[in-house]
């Protein structure tokens, strides 16, 4: 319901403007949206994004579709004040025994186009009122660019084959159809598993895109963690003929491939258990387009990464454990080829747990899917 | 005249109240529960409500109103905020927010272990992805920051899970780690940021106390040792630098602070150098491992990575007994009159007899489920949380 005093408002812009009260109130939820997505770093134009949300609030179902569109441009701090209005307005309104607009919502579900975390918004929240209605819609989801609709896709694919009996041939089918949409770790590693018991082998690798061939060089200084910011030679020129003073005596670049289903490229057993070292990865990829992607990092070792030699992200932490797709750092491939360089920092520490030296690295698109390099079928 | 009643009723419905459990460990003294003395026993659970996704944060106690942070999603993104009518446990609002840090961490944390904070009138929702919400008591989002937003390299890879406190109007995060290492003041009324501090390169998982002497003063505790510092401003009052433990916290009663160091250590503010504290005794004996120490007038009680509950007299630090519990603990214990509440990781809830000769296990209650929250108190209940489930026994 309008509050009295945004009643009166939009009554008395009506009057002086001679228009109508809809009318001038999507011009303001318009403007009360763009406030909202002024709001950055560090608080700023937080007062605007307050103002912006308070009046979202109060301004009924109307604003739920421009708020999910207003999520196109929201960085992630006006995402959640955006977020917070629409449910906001969209609980009070369940509350209120008024129906969502959910043919509206429907629609913008199903226009890939949208932005990810809007549809996914709207779909709860058609899940919410219209449960049969969000999951008539989950199979389309299996090839969405959406990972959270997608896992949807493949948690009800996996659910139809385990309900299957054991020598029903559609099982196999439905796990490799599930396989194709499948980016998040717990449900590929269930999909690996029930096809191994049907004797069907999954590359894994392949499957999540990891890059399996690098060059390495080193060990350089690290002693006492110095090296992290010391520039070593592979810094500034990549020249897998070059010779270099390191750590021990002359180095050279050695090419490394891992078989690793998850491409675990370990150091320490593969190139040596080096302590206090730098040792520095070099990869290539060849992409068919100008495009964005996620490189997708994991180690317990200090790091840092250059994509076409610009450095796009380094982190100093050592032995704090390591996770599938720890690090996800945000780029953009060129056309053609392109070139990766880690620098993988080893310290001194002398647990049994932190002897472990060791990358796995992939490119993937930003929805997590395998991106195969150009030329791959 | 309706309009004003409204107006009154819901005032009266949100009001902080005396014995509300404003932040991790209560409102007063860490662990010590001031109000009414709580049950005999965890087996008289007055009602269970469902939870979603995971957490290992404490509940916090607001007039008639219980909030519990969570996380959900595969990768524990989806950052939530759900409030319960303390009566009878009907959920009244979530909210949910997507998370602008990073959400890795260690399998046996979660994104939501850090307790949230009030100051009775507004919600202060941190997690480890250094995101913190400032909500109504209605659910209206007042303001959002993302310190990892601002800081990309503030994070921990095994998790964060520092406690957000307020004081004075401002709120005091701590996001310290081994790479970029901060603390933070934010302005409570707009989450604008009054100071950040550089602070010690390390992981640290403490949680903030604010000082219940009449000054105004934080304690945090690191690696280091103890920073006092104004909540206004950042500006250090005094410092202990000789080293503390980083994952239990730190407490303070009777003008001494307890601190995890070197097993205990006590402090009080100097005199005559109000820049260094004076050691009043250290205690090697008794070393608390993941809980933090519960303190009360006279006492100071750990628990042992093997489980055994130590006491020591507060006078000079000294092992006055000790008692078996069962199983491995990283929730930290309630005191409520002479009995101790301590709930173990499989969820195994103990209560524990407290005399001056000694402790004695009185009872036990399964839960039946993985329990690392600390439990909270008010108005003569406790509150339990696990990943699935919000207890209130009473």
């Amino acid at each position: 319901m309008l509050s009295f005093r945004f009643a009166v408002r939009l009554l008395l812009i009506a009057l002086i403007t001679g228009l109508t009260v809809p009318q001038f109130a999507a011009a303001d939820v318009r403007e009360d949206i763009a406030a909202v997505l002024k709001v950055d770093h560090q608080a700023r134009n937080i007062d605007l994004a307050r103002q912006g949300v308070e009046n979202l609030q109060k301004s009924g179902i109307d604003a739920l579709l421009p708020i999910l569109n207003g999520l196109e441009d929201a960085n992630p701090l006006a995402a959640n004040y955006l977020r917070n209005a629409f449910e906001t307005v969209a609980s009070d309104a369940v509350a209120n025994g008024q129906k969502l607009p959910v043919e509206d919502l429907l629609n913008f579900v199903r226009r890939t186009k949208n932005r990810d975390i809007a549809r996914r918004l709207a779909f709860e929240w058609i899940r919410k009122v219209e449960p049969e209605q969000a999951e008539e819609l989950i199979p389309n989801f299996l090839g969405d660019p959406s990972a959270e609709l997608r896992r949807e896709a493949v948690a009800r694919l996996l659910k139809e084959a385990e309900q299957m009996e054991p020598n029903n041939p559609g099982r196999q089918s439905r796990y490799l159809q599930a396989l194709s949409g499948a980016s998040d770790d717990d449900q590929v590693k269930k999909i690996v598993a029930a096809l191994k018991d049907l004797d069907v082998e999954v590359n894994v690798q392949e499957h999540y895109g990891f890059l399996n061939t690098w060059h390495l060089i080193g060990p350089f200084d690290n002693r006492d963690k110095k090296g992290f910011d010391v520039v070593y030679p592979p810094e500034n020129e990549i020249n897998l003929e070059a010779e270099y003073e390191g750590q021990l005596g002359p180095v050279r670049w050695q090419q490394l491939q891992t078989d690793d289903p998850y491409g675990l490229l370990n150091i320490a057993t593969d190139f040596g258990p080096y302590k206090g070292a730098v040792v520095y990865a070099y990869s290539e990829f060849e992409s068919e387009y100008d495009q964005p992607v996620e490189l997708r990092l994991a180690t317990p070792n200090a790091w840092k990464i250059w994509l076409n030699d610009e450095l796009v992200f380094e982190r100093e932490e050592y032995h704090r454990g390591t996770f599938f797709d720890q690090y996800r750092v945000p780029a953009r491939l060129k056309p053609g080829k392109n070139k990766i360089l880690i620098k993988v920092l080893q310290n001194e520490q002398d647990d049994s747990w932190a002897q472990v030296y060791q990358i796995q690295f992939r490119i993937c698109q930003p929805n997590g899917m395998a991106l195969q390099p150009a030329g791959k079928e | 005249m309706r309009y004003f009643l409204c107006l009154m009723l819901l005032a009266l419905s949100t009001v902080a109240q005396a014995d509300d459990w404003l932040q991790f460990r209560g409102t007063s003294s860490p662990g010590v529960v001031q109000g009414p003395e709580l049950p005999e026993s965890f087996d008289q659970i007055a009602w269970t409500a469902d939870l979603d996704g995971r957490g290992s944060s404490s509940p916090i106690i607001v007039g008639d109103k219980v909030f519990v942070t969570g996380c959900e999603g595969p990768r524990q993104d989806r950052l939530t905020v759900t409030c319960f009518a303390e009566a009878d446990g009907k959920q009244l609002w979530k909210r949910e927010f997507w998370a602008t840090g990073r959400t890795v961490c260690h399998q046996k944390m979660s994104v939501a272990t850090p307790t949230p904070a009030s100051d009775g009138e507004r919600i202060y929702a941190s997690y480890s992805s250094n995101d913190v919400a400032c909500l109504d008591l209605e659910g209206n989002l007042l303001w959002y920051r993302g310190l990892t937003y601002d800081f990309p390299n503030v994070s921990n890879s095994l998790g964060m899970s520092s406690s957000v406190i307020v004081k004075d109007g401002t709120v005091v995060c701590m996001a310290e780690n081994d790479t970029q290492s901060m603390t933070f003041g934010l302005n409570a009324d707009d989450g604008t940021t009054k100071w950040q501090l550089d602070r010690p390169r390390g992981a640290n998982w403490t949680s903030p106390i604010a000082w219940p002497g009449e000054e105004s003063i934080v304690l945090l505790q690191s690696s280091k040792g103890v920073t006092a510092i104004e909540p206004a401003t950042g500006k250090t009052v005094w410092e202990y630098l000789d080293g503390a433990a980083t994952i239990p916290s730190l407490t303070a009663v009777n003008g001494l602070v307890i601190v995890p160091s070197h097993g205990l250590t006590a402090l009080k503010p100097g005199v005559s150098d109000t820049t260094v504290p004076e050691i009043v005794w250290q205690a090697s004996q008794l070393s608390p491992s993941t809980p933090s120490p519960v303190v009360t007038e006279n006492y100071a009680y750990v628990i042992n990575g093997a489980g055994v509950l130590s006491c020591g007299d507060l006078s000079d630090g000294k092992r006055v007994w000790q008692c078996r519990m069962s199983g491995k603990f990283s929730a930290t214990p309630l005191i409520s009159g002479d009995r101790l509440y301590a709930i173990n990781e499989q969820g195994n809830a103990q209560v524990v007899q407290l005399t001056p000769e000694g402790g004695e296990v009185l009872n036990s209650h399964e839960f039946g489920e993985t329990v690392l929250a600390t439990p909270s108190a008010a108005d003569g209940a406790i509150y339990v949380r696990s990943d699935n489930h919000l207890w209130k026994i009473k």
